[in-house]
């Protein structure tokens, strides 16, 4: 646990000076990014050895606030959430140098670095808090360094819209928080996670949803996602990776954290969650493939992952309500087995669009193309790190997906209600990964295959050597985690028995097991094969012709422009056609009616249909609502002042 | 000796309905300073037998910073600022004087239904009531800075009486520390003023909500 503490000072003290430092920029980015990495590497050894010796470390240290008490607790499933966010920050921090590069003299590079380390360091502090008031500090503190950072290009009008809607999310999101923790603590005298008694069934309802809904704004399922793809693409890359790959988890990991205080579930609770993941990985895998900007592509994609753990958590606690073990270990495991890969290939993936805006200047589709040869590294660790988001092996996102699978199978031959949760479990899945494959193969044909669209595609570079290793060690991190997914069974059932129930995690133990190591001897053989073909390639392709260099998509024209391609919008359109009810793009198209036709014009635009359709019209009723009010609001100092005695009176009269 | 303490109580509420009514801002400043000093002598007059020295010596320092070095801090801040010189109330002196009795009728209900401590000295609760009230009678019904500052200064003279009422014998540790809390705002509010007036020519605080921010329609409505 010491380690823990000094990880944490490391970072505090790091951002301070990067802060100090914000005048030099070479200086301020040495400061952040030394703070980060060494205190991912202090923070990674204690999350480690939870892990795999399952005992719980804690500390407790003096803090005089009321109600409140530093005592941070790394139990297995702390521990389990905690070594994405260092691997992530870590690796991001060493992105990071390079890719802010390009901002010096621009950007306050201290200001960014120190929001940077004191966002790990808040995130830190949430995964181990064993105290609502010390949590809801570290929660309140990761809203406001991410904020800071998602303004990073603030005179960007879209940035700033960004933020507002993101600074809106978090301040509603932690009231709700307010709210289940009064009435989680209304009958101890503190508030430490530990004395929290479980509430009657009304009251276990309400704490249930609200914490649904406040843990869901950060944790962005549908409908709560509205403030994901703004902010995501809208900070730097680096941020966006750590933001979309681990500060998002933070939702999910209350929401478990507070479940295990409101024994016994109760059904509908499970159904809840089975429908809003089902949802939110359906919906947020057709929007990503409606996108037209990569980052924005990624976000949508990650509030799809988000929706397949939530809905792996509602298979599990339907699967517990109906004593179906086995399905609610499998369940259970492959929620936070998903957590943990999509943490690294969203990161990577993150990595990767982050080289595209930094080599090309742009991520909108519609301007790149031809990059693989510009760029063929950042294009092979992009395809490595999509081929993990399709949840294709040999790669880390089939694991975890595929233990959901097999729990939604297990349900199958259980009772009524359970086999219906299963078949909807499989089914919604199933149809997100199919979509999924359709949005990547689109993102990552778009952007690194055919011919530039615009010269700025033309005249992209490479990304420089600690992107590259960044990116590198991603990869073979998600390469690593697939094939030895057998490795984290260990860390893996501890964490579930941690956070649901020990009798879960021995079942996640035994359930799991001989699934991972088939996927990962059949990786293995995969792996085998391709790297056998690939050193007999001379036999088994015999006519090995000198490689001729020709235009890409030349299609028989004699004169190929770049603009004949097949671009994003038409990539994805039969599929977005067939879903525009729920997509609702507007856009215009051409209709060809002369033998000769003139000049014609095409444009889809993807729209954010919750928000247009759902926040904004709330929002302008709230807002007229304040309005009737805004009589009481004019300014005068002394109506102010009556307005407190007036109030200051009737509570006396009240009380009297 | 009670009976002179009860005087005292009668010549504080007295003050209150002359504040109520007075337009002079320099007479309105020494109605307060006189209510200050007033206030202060109480706990002397208050206790059985003779005073404390502590007392005494805590009774001067009050007596010196309400009597003495507020009122010349206030007077030359009206100085200064070149204001006119009547308190320019917003509701007319009769409404005032009518609210001031309304204040002291519902203090005296009040002091019946506080569930306080027994008291010795007559009046005592509802004239530290009725103080407060006036005092914030001064602040929601004078349009000028400087009324606002003398009515937190008889919102501070009805604290220190209640606090008498409830702690006869050291209401001292209570004043100290609300004592301290008043002159720092004095000062603040003095230094305060004199920027308003040289930045604005007036200190009319009315005119200072052109600088609210809430209008209606510069959101699109």
């Amino acid at each position: 646990m010491a380690l823990v503490l000094l990880s944490f000072v490391i970072l505090l003290l790091s951002a301070l000076l990067a802060l100090c430092l914000n005048r030099n920029t070479h200086r301020a980015q040495d400061a952040g990014a030394y703070g980060a990495v060494s205190a991912s590497i202090a923070g990674l050894i204690p999350a480690v050895k939870v892990l795999l010796s399952g005992t719980s470390e804690t500390l407790s240290l003096p803090w005089p606030v009321p109600l409140g008490s530093f005592s941070l607790t790394l139990d297995p499933l702390s521990a389990f959430f905690l070594i994405p966010v260092f691997v992530l920050t870590g690796l991001s921090a060493v992105y990071g140098v390079d890719y802010l590069k390009g901002y010096s003299g621009r950007k306050p590079l201290g200001l960014a670095w120190a929001s940077f380390n004191v966002l790990t360091a808040a995130m830190m502090l949430v995964f181990t808090a064993a105290n609502a008031v010390l949590f809801m500090l570290g929660w309140e503190l990761m809203a406001a360094a991410s904020f800071l950072l998602v303004l990073f290009e603030h005179e960007k009008p879209q940035s700033r819209r960004a933020a507002f809607i993101y600074l809106a999310a978090g301040g509603t999101g932690a009231l709700m928080l307010l709210a289940v923790f009064a009435l989680l603590g209304a009958n101890s005298s503190a508030l430490d996670f530990s004395s929290f008694a479980a509430p009657t069934r009304a009251a276990a309802s309400a704490v249930f949803l609200l914490a649904l809904c406040g843990f869901g704004l950060k944790a962005g399922f549908i409908p709560l996602h509205v403030w994901l793809p703004e902010a995501h693409p809208a900070a730097p890359s680096h941020v966006s990776a750590v933001m979309s790959g681990v500060m998002i988890k933070t939702g999910i990991y209350g929401l478990i954290r507070i479940l295990g205080y409101l024994r016994p579930w109760e059904a509908w609770w499970g159904w809840t969650l089975l429908v809003l993941g089902a949802v939110s990985c359906l919906v947020g895998v057709l929007f990503a493939l409606a996108q037209h900007d990569l980052k924005r592509v990624l976000a949508y994609s990650s509030i799809e992952n988000i929706g397949i753990i939530l809905l792996a958590l509602g298979l599990g606690i339907i699967g517990v309500t109906h004593s179906a073990y086995p399905l609610a270990a499998l369940a259970f495991a492959g929620a936070l087995l998903h957590v943990f890969n999509h943490s690294l290939f969203k990161g990577l993936l993150f990595m990767g669009a982050g080289a595209v805006l930094h080599g090309a200047g742009t991520a909108e589709f519609e301007a790149l193309g031809g990059l693989s040869k510009r760029m063929p590294r950042t294009a092979l660790l992009f395809l490595a790190g999509a081929a993990a988001a399709c949840a294709l092996p040999p790669f880390n996102g089939f694991a975890g997906e595929f233990l959901i699978y097999l729990g939604a199978f297990r349900g199958l031959n259980s009772s009524a209600p359970v086999a219906l949760a299963g078949v909807l479990a499989g089914l919604s899945l199933a149809s997100a990964g199919a979509v999924a494959a359709a949005a990547f193969t689109r993102a990552g044909g778009c952007t690194f295959l055919g011919e530039p669209r615009t010269p700025r595609a033309a005249g992209a570079h490479e990304a420089g050597g600690l992107m590259l290793f960044s990116m590198y060690a991603l990869a073979s991190l998600c390469l690593a985690a697939g094939l030895l997914s057998p490795l984290l069974l260990v860390p893996l059932s501890r964490a579930v028995g941690a956070g649901f129930g020990g009798i879960y995690g021995a079942g996640s133990g035994q359930e799991a097991a001989a699934p991972l190591i088939y996927i990962s001897a059949g990786a293995l053989l995969l792996l085998a094969m391709v790297a056998l073909a690939f050193a007999k390639r001379r036999s088994l392709f015999p006519v090995a012709r000198a490689a001729s260099e020709v235009p890409t998509w030349d299609c028989g024209y004699a004169a190929p422009t770049p603009r004949m391609q097949y671009g994003a919008s038409s990539f994805a359109q039969p599929l977005t056609d067939f879903f525009q009810p729920v997509l609702r793009k507007i856009g215009q198209y051409p209709v060809l009616s002369e033998y000769f036709p003139g000049k014609a014009s095409f444009s889809a635009e993807a729209q954010a249909v919750f928000y247009n359709s759902f926040y904004t019209p709330a929002a302008s009723r709230i807002r007229d609502l304040a309005y009737r009010f805004s009589w009481l609001q004019h300014g005068r100092l002394q109506i102010y002042i009556m307005y407190i005695v007036v109030s200051l009176m009737g509570l006396l009269l009240w009380k009297l | 000796m009670h009976t002179f303490a009860e005087l005292i109580i009668v010549f504080i509420i007295l003050l209150d309905l002359a504040l109520a009514v007075t337009g002079g801002l320099s007479s309105c400043i020494k109605l307060v300073a006189l209510q200050g000093v007033v206030a202060g002598l109480l706990p002397l007059l208050a206790g059985s037998g003779a005073p404390h020295p502590r007392a005494v010596v805590f009774a001067l320092v009050i007596i010196t910073l309400k009597g003495v070095v507020f009122p010349s801090l206030l007077a030359r801040a009206r100085d200064r600022s070149g204001a006119r010189k009547d308190v320019e109330p917003l509701i007319s002196y009769p409404a005032s004087i009518m609210l001031c009795l309304g204040a002291f009728i519902a203090s005296s209900w009040m002091g019946s239904r506080l569930p306080l401590p027994e008291t010795n000295i007559a009046w005592i609760v509802p004239a530290s009531l009725a103080t407060i009230f006036t005092g914030f009678l001064l602040i929601t019904t004078r349009s000028k800075a400087i009324t606002q500052v003398l009515g937190y200064l008889v919102i501070e003279n009805g604290i220190y009486i209640f606090g008498l009422a409830l702690f006869v014998e050291q209401p001292m540790m209570v004043e100290l520390a609300i004592l301290l809390d008043v002159f720092v705002a004095v000062f603040v509010m003095g230094i305060a003023i004199f920027h308003i007036s040289r930045e604005f020519d007036h200190i009319d605080t009315a005119e200072l909500s052109e600088l609210n921010d809430w209008r209606r329609g510069e959101y699109g409505k």
